[in-house]
């Protein structure tokens, strides 16, 4: 789950990283209002979940109250990459001297938390890694241990040479790693940590993305939840259970199992389709899942052609057979409908399945070319 | 011969008397698995399906049966503890079926589990079967034959397609690993290719991995420098889309990296057959193993 800037920041500040102050806003006149009230140029910043705000003109500098009102007028209702701005975060602008990196990764090689820190702060830190590797130092953290003193100190002295500068550095690593931990972090980062002409360091800009697996024993995590800033369908399809992407093609894809649904979905992509979405019901049998499964799907306009492709292990396929022939009979469908099972209760599904008018294939590539086929035509073939 | 699990293995379920550790401990017993404990707290003393013992610690019920597996079905937040007292108590492998368990925890356990001089397969996978001999997990035994193709795997049901056809098409296999979907897991796709390459019932071996993280980039450099058993791949997710996570937590391709085009490339590079169907894997491994 990602976090909005503001919600990082305020993770942050709560661990003690030094965040100048700020508020949020949904009309320009209260942005107007923040901005009076500071009484100093502020930033006005898009709160959307999305990389590249500041390219697409969702930040926009404003030595005014007045200033602040207008590009918060420009800004609200703006989308970035799909999605609209319904928030933007009023904060202080900050005096930059120079800017550094400082975040924290789950790390698949080390199998720990790893810090990178670098100097050359500010920008996209994929693209330091790529072109000056050396200007990142990589620090795994034992999280049995925690990050230790002389480990935070190596790091700050790797951003700064003066002593003062390295400890308060330090500390801000301290803060950040009891952050990442606290939240239940996958990725939390700093950039930029900027110092200022006057010499203090400050965090300007705040990221945090939470693992989902952490969500059910952090109910307060879990509360920062922004749906109005996702997919409504993806927002259904949590609520009932199941993993939903949408994406843009026009097959129908229902599956059982993370990697037998991507497979599927390369599949159709392979006999010339495409697929309207990655849908996992996972591995136990529940109808009701499956009566759910439909009803997203079958809300998608683009949607042409539905292939359920089910591998009974756990999951019973009479199970899925009796979903389908429910959702169908409260909801009769408008596309048409490829249906492929095999493993458990197999023969007890497809009886079902011809008994109220379907019909069902046990061959994977046989359904998959049949879907695509429908999808094309229309049904018409 | 087989890897990691053979008529041999006395085993363990930790959480025996819940929903899914009590379905799947009766299919393992049926499977022919040597199923000699149970563990759930609070339960020491009861048996289960009147055959087997049931204790309050997995320390308990390694004393007192000697058993070397464990598997675990337990809810996610109390997959980390049982994964770590399991290697405690002296188990020397330790399956963790449990989908959901927070990589953070993951990244205690994995140390503490080396340390204690266990293997861990998993979380969130489907465990491993030897056919015909023992099966520990949920991978469906009657998809499974005895035979000379190792499987290795980060997903669930798509190996129990291949498995299936592969089985369909006359092909058996020594032994089949599931080693999960997540970020951080206790086994990875070099460890099950090591043990294949050591294993003399071993011919061929079958690799089905996914987008994200570059397991199949190193595995495939293994291949090449260490292996001289042929190995056919596959990667799922060629359609996903950057930055989303695909259902399991590992599948995310990130920046540049872990993309289904990069990993087939390692495969071509280190001379693997590719399969880019799922069915393909049937000729792919017959035209090896002739």
């Amino acid at each position: 789950m990602n976090l909005h800037e503001y919600q990082a920041k305020e993770l942050l500040r709560a661990a003690g990283v030094p965040i100048p102050p700020g508020e949020i806003a949904t009309t320009p006149e209260q942005a107007e209002a923040i901005a009076q009230r500071y009484g100093v140029a502020v930033m006005v910043k898009a709160q959307v979940h999305a990389g590249g705000r500041g390219k697409a003109g969702g930040v926009k500098f404003c030595p005014t109250p007045e200033a602040a009102k207008e590009k918060a007028t420009a800004i609200l209702g703006m989308t970035i990459k799909d999605l609209t701005v319904e928030k933007v975060l009023v904060t202080v602008a900050a005096d930059i001297g120079s800017e550094a990196y400082v975040g924290i990764i789950v790390d698949r090689a080390t199998k720990k938390p790893v810090f990178m820190v670098s100097a050359a702060g500010g920008i996209d830190i994929e693209e330091v890694a790529a072109k000056t590797p050396e200007l990142i130092l990589y620090h795994p953290v034992d999280t049995r241990y925690g990050l230790l003193s002389f480990e935070a100190m190596r790091m700050g002295f790797f951003l700064f040479k003066d002593v003062k500068l390295a400890r308060q550095a330090a500390k801000i690593m301290q803060q950040l790693y009891t952050a990442f931990m606290n939240a239940g972090c996958s990725l939390a980062e700093i950039n930029p940590l900027v110092l200022t002409p006057t010499g203090e360091l400050i965090a300007v800009d705040g990221k945090m993305v939470i693992d989902d697996n952490e969500l059910d024993r952090r109910p307060e995590i879990a509360a920062l939840r922004d749906e109005s800033s996702e997919a409504p369908s993806e927002v259904d399809a949590r609520n009932s259970n199941l993993t939903f992407i949408k994406l843009d093609g026009n097959v129908g894809c229902v599956v059982n199992g993370a990697g037998l649904a991507m497979a599927t979905m390369d599949l159709v992509k392979y006999y010339g389709g495409d697929p309207a979405n990655f849908l996992d019901i996972g591995g136990s049998s529940n109808p009701e899942k499956v009566v759910n499964a439909l009803r997203i799907i079958t809300s998608d306009p683009n949607v042409k052609c539905i292939l359920f492709n089910i591998f009974g292990g756990i999951t019973r396929t009479d199970d899925v057979a009796n979903g389908i022939v429910t959702a169908t009979k409260a909801n009769p469908l408008k596309v048409p409908i490829v249906i492929r099972l095999t493993g458990t209760n197999e023969e007890i599904a497809v009886k079902i399945l011809q008994d109220n008018g379907f019909s069902a294939s046990n061959d994977m590539d046989a359904a998959v070319q049949r879907a695509v086929e429908l999808a094309t035509t229309g049904g018409a073939a | 011969m087989s890897i990691f699990i053979d008529n041999g293995t006395k085993l363990i379920v930790q959480g025996i008397t819940g929903r899914d550790g009590s379905f799947h401990a009766k299919q393992m017993m049926e499977y022919g698995t040597q199923v000699v404990a149970g563990v759930t707290p609070g339960k020491g003393g009861q048996m289960f399906e009147g055959t087997v013992p049931i204790f309050d610690t997995v320390y308990d019920a390694v004393q007192a049966t000697g058993a070397n597996t464990s598997v675990i079905y337990v809810p996610p937040m109390f997959a980390a503890d049982a994964m770590m007292e399991a290697a405690a108590a002296g188990v020397k492998l330790v399956v963790c079926i449990t989908e959901g368990v927070p990589v953070l925890d993951m990244t205690k356990v994995y140390p503490y589990v080396k340390e204690h001089g266990a293997r861990l397969i998993g979380p969130n996978c489907p465990g491993l079967i030897t056919p015909g001999q023992s099966k520990v997990g949920i991978i469906p035994g009657r998809i499974c034959t005895p035979g000379h193709v190792g499987v290795v795997s980060r997903s669930g049901t798509l190996t129990y397609e291949i498995v299936n056809q592969l089985t369909k098409a006359g092909i058996g296999q020594s032994s089949c690993v599931g080693i999960g979907g997540d970020p951080i897991n206790g086994t990875n796709f070099i460890d099950c290719l090591a043990a294949f390459e050591a294993d003399p019932q071993t011919k061929a071996v079958a690799m089905m991995g996914e987008i994200g993280g570059t397991d199949e980039q190193e595995a495939a450099a293994f291949i090449k420098a260490h292996m001289t058993k042929p190995v056919v791949g596959f990667i799922a997710g060629q359609t996903a889309p950057p930055g989303r996570r695909m259902g399991h937590a590992g599948a995310i391709i990130s920046g540049s990296e872990g993309t289904a085009a990069e990993k087939i490339e390692a495969f071509l590079a280190a001379g693997m057959g590719v399969a880019k169907r799922p069915v393909d894997f049937v000729d792919l491994i017959k035209a090896r193993l002739a």
